[in-house]
């Protein structure tokens, strides 16, 4: 680190030494300290605003509205605490319905949704991996094209189609959707993980007799579980996090789910207000604890060049 | 609420089940008949449930929305490009679309640079550092926009004039003795639109980051060191060595990012509702659709969004199709 040859200006005499000096010029554990207070004001200036809400969710009403969360944050002692906006939004309506409601709808909505695709979409990339049929490559083609295509496509006549149904603001009908608009993603993150897996593998099992589908589930199944775990989490979050798919086919009914119970809070104005904040953190404590625990295959699915549209 | 959790447990077990039950009758089906045919038909078999799935939810629905577009608002009787006409000829609407264009010419480039910048200096730290300050950018990506919208209000909130500031930029300009100003009203020169891009950028930079940071460690130490050795300097080699050999990535994150903002509903029907000249297609089409009940100018804007997104799609089918020739 302390070497003072300029990169590129010693002469090929210098290598060792030169060879040091690139190696610390710009790798891990080269950085100045200007870097280093620039990267940890950044994070700091990353967290405040969630910090700020999740100081201002403990705060009682009056204090919210009549000082920023930094003077309660400075002054931990001379501030007041309380924990009644957890369970006022938990428990009574102002947001349309309890929120304990709305978080356990968004799980209600969130798991089959999630799994369900699965095991369809892993079929299906096996079919595009693993076989020869006709219309197999313009069929995947299209896909990779869906991938980019906005849900927004299909919104009008749906909610045409389920209305005729009887279904607008059920269950089945979000599971369905969701279902549907993720099909693409998970069908190209599994066919892309298995066009990996060593093709001798398969081959000797051809050899041995096993079918399709035995070599499916004994071997494929298996060997795919990070891919698989990949999708998992892409879709759990993006199915929890989503406004607009659970806006139109949910509705704000008694099935509505955290998003949007939490945006309907938004718009009060006189009372209610104050639980916004702690309403806001139930509803990304989910997404935040799976991130931060499985964050791993999560980066993986997206460096593996997964877009969603 | 008991008998919803057994619902949810049910169609998962169900769901689960009933697709496994599905797939193996399915599979015996199709083997039960004689050879040619078995491999001829099963594909279709594995494939089939997939498939169907997209085409009821994806692209049957497409085709239904070109054909409203060309219907009046109950989608009973045609009306030919009358719904494009009103909608090109209406100020709001074009208004919306200048908007979006806003977007898109923003949020990809500055994300894009941002990650770029912050996945430089993250990975001169060492490794715990780097990480932890990774971990930090990256997190508000798992987070929902209606939540990342509701947190930025302790950033943007706007208390009247001698009230005590509860918004950290209307405190600031208070702490200079300066009027509190209603930023999201805030429409002079789309400041308050830059704002809610703000937001968006705020979640997708770790994004960025991640790929760009990945990509960067991938390039391969000969080629930055044959630069030095020619005498290229730090910034050289980082736009003349590094940049290059990184450009497929910085595609990929300027294109996940471009189609997430044309289409990009949540943070602006949250925080301004399209109110204050914020207004964009997304958001547009969703007041057609509920609030005015009318489908054909919802079904019209949605083939307007599928025109503009036609490229992106072009583009990412002769992208996957160099990437299989190249396997």
């Amino acid at each position: 680190m302390t070497t003072t040859i300029q990169p590129g200006t010693a002469t090929p005499a210098d290598r060792p030494q030169k060879l040091r000096q690139s190696k610390h010029g710009t790798g891990a554990g080269s950085a100045t300290w200007p870097v280093r207070v620039g990267m940890l004001i950044l994070c700091v200036a990353w967290l405040v605003p969630a910090l700020g809400m999740l100081v201002n969710s403990f705060r009682p009403r009056d204090d919210q509205f009549s000082s920023g969360w930094w003077t309660a944050f400075f002054n931990p002692f001379n501030s007041s605490w309380t924990i009644d906006n957890y369970t006022q939004v938990l428990t009574t309506s102002n947001a349309g319905i309890p929120m304990s409601q709305a978080f356990i709808n968004s799980f209600i909505v969130s798991l089959p949704a999630t799994v369900i695709p699965i095991l369809i979409a892993a079929f299906a990339a096996y079919a595009f991996t693993f076989m020869q049929w006709r219309g197999r490559d313009l069929m995947f083609v299209v896909i990779v094209g869906l991938l980019v295509v906005p849900n927004q496509v299909a919104f009008v006549p749906l909610v045409k189609l389920y209305g005729a149904l009887g279904m607008n603001g059920t269950f089945p009908a979000i599971w369905l959707a969701h279902i549907g608009f993720g099909m693409p993603l998970a069908i190209y993150i599994l066919r892309t993980y298995m066009s990996g897996l060593p093709t001798a593998i398969i081959e000797s099992a051809k050899i041995d007799g096993a079918s399709h589908f035995t070599t499916f589930w004994r071997l494929i199944m298996p060997m795919s579980t990070p891919a698989l775990a990949s999708f998992a989490i892409f879709q759990f979050l993006w199915v929890w996090n989503d406004l607009l798919v659970a806006l139109i086919f949910l509705g704000r009914g008694d099935n509505t789910v955290a998003t949007v119970a939490l945006q309907g809070l938004q718009g009060q104005t006189g009372a209610g207000r104050e639980l916004i904040p702690a309403a806001g953190f139930i509803t990304i404590i989910v997404p935040i604890l799976v991130f931060l625990s499985l964050q791993r295959y999560f980066i993986r699915g997206m460096t593996s060049g997964a877009v969603k549209g | 609420m008991d008998i919803k959790i057994l619902n949810a447990v049910i169609a998962i077990i169900g769901g689960i089940g009933g697709a496994i039950i599905i797939f193996w009758i399915l599979n015996k089906l199709a083997e039960s008949l004689k050879g040619k045919w078995e491999d001829r038909v099963k594909p279709w078999m594995f494939a089939g449930p997939a498939i169907l799935a997209i085409a009821v939810y994806l692209i049957y629905p497409a085709v239904v929305t070109l054909q409203y577009s060309f219907a009046n608002e109950d989608s009973t009787a045609y009306v030919g490009f009358q719904n494009y006409i009103d909608l090109f000829t209406d100020d709001g609407f074009l208004s919306v679309l200048y908007n979006n264009v806003l977007w898109i010419v923003v949020v990809p480039a500055l994300t894009v640079v941002l990650g770029l910048g912050v996945a430089v200096l993250a990975d001169r730290l060492r490794p715990p550092g780097e990480k932890a300050s990774k971990t930090f950018i990256f997190l508000p990506m798992a987070i929902s926009m209606v939540g990342a919208a509701t947190i930025w209000r302790t950033i943007y909130d706007y208390q009247p004039e001698g009230a005590p500031q509860t918004g950290m930029l209307n405190a600031i300009l208070a702490f200079f003795d300066q009027a509190p100003v209603f930023w999201y009203g805030e429409s002079t020169l789309h400041f308050n639109s830059l704002l809610l891009m703000i937001i968006l950028i705020w979640t997708q930079v770790g994004f960025s980051m991640v790929l760009l940071s990945s990509a960067i460690k991938s390039v391969p130490e000969d080629t930055v060191e044959a630069g030095r050795i020619d005498g290229a300097g730090e910034r050289r080699i980082f736009f003349n060595i590094i940049v290059p050999q990184i450009w497929p990535t910085v595609i990929t994150v300027f294109i996940t990012v471009l189609i997430g903002v044309m289409k990009v509903f949540d943070v602006v029907y949250v925080t301004t509702n399209g109110a204050y000249n914020t207004d964009v297609i997304s958001r547009r089409f969703y007041d057609e659709l509920y609030t005015q009940g009318n489908n054909g100018y919802a079904s019209a804007i949605v083939v307007i969004l599928m025109l503009a997104i036609t490229p992106v799609l072009v583009y990412q089918i002769r992208h996957f199709r160099k990437e299989e020739a190249a396997r």
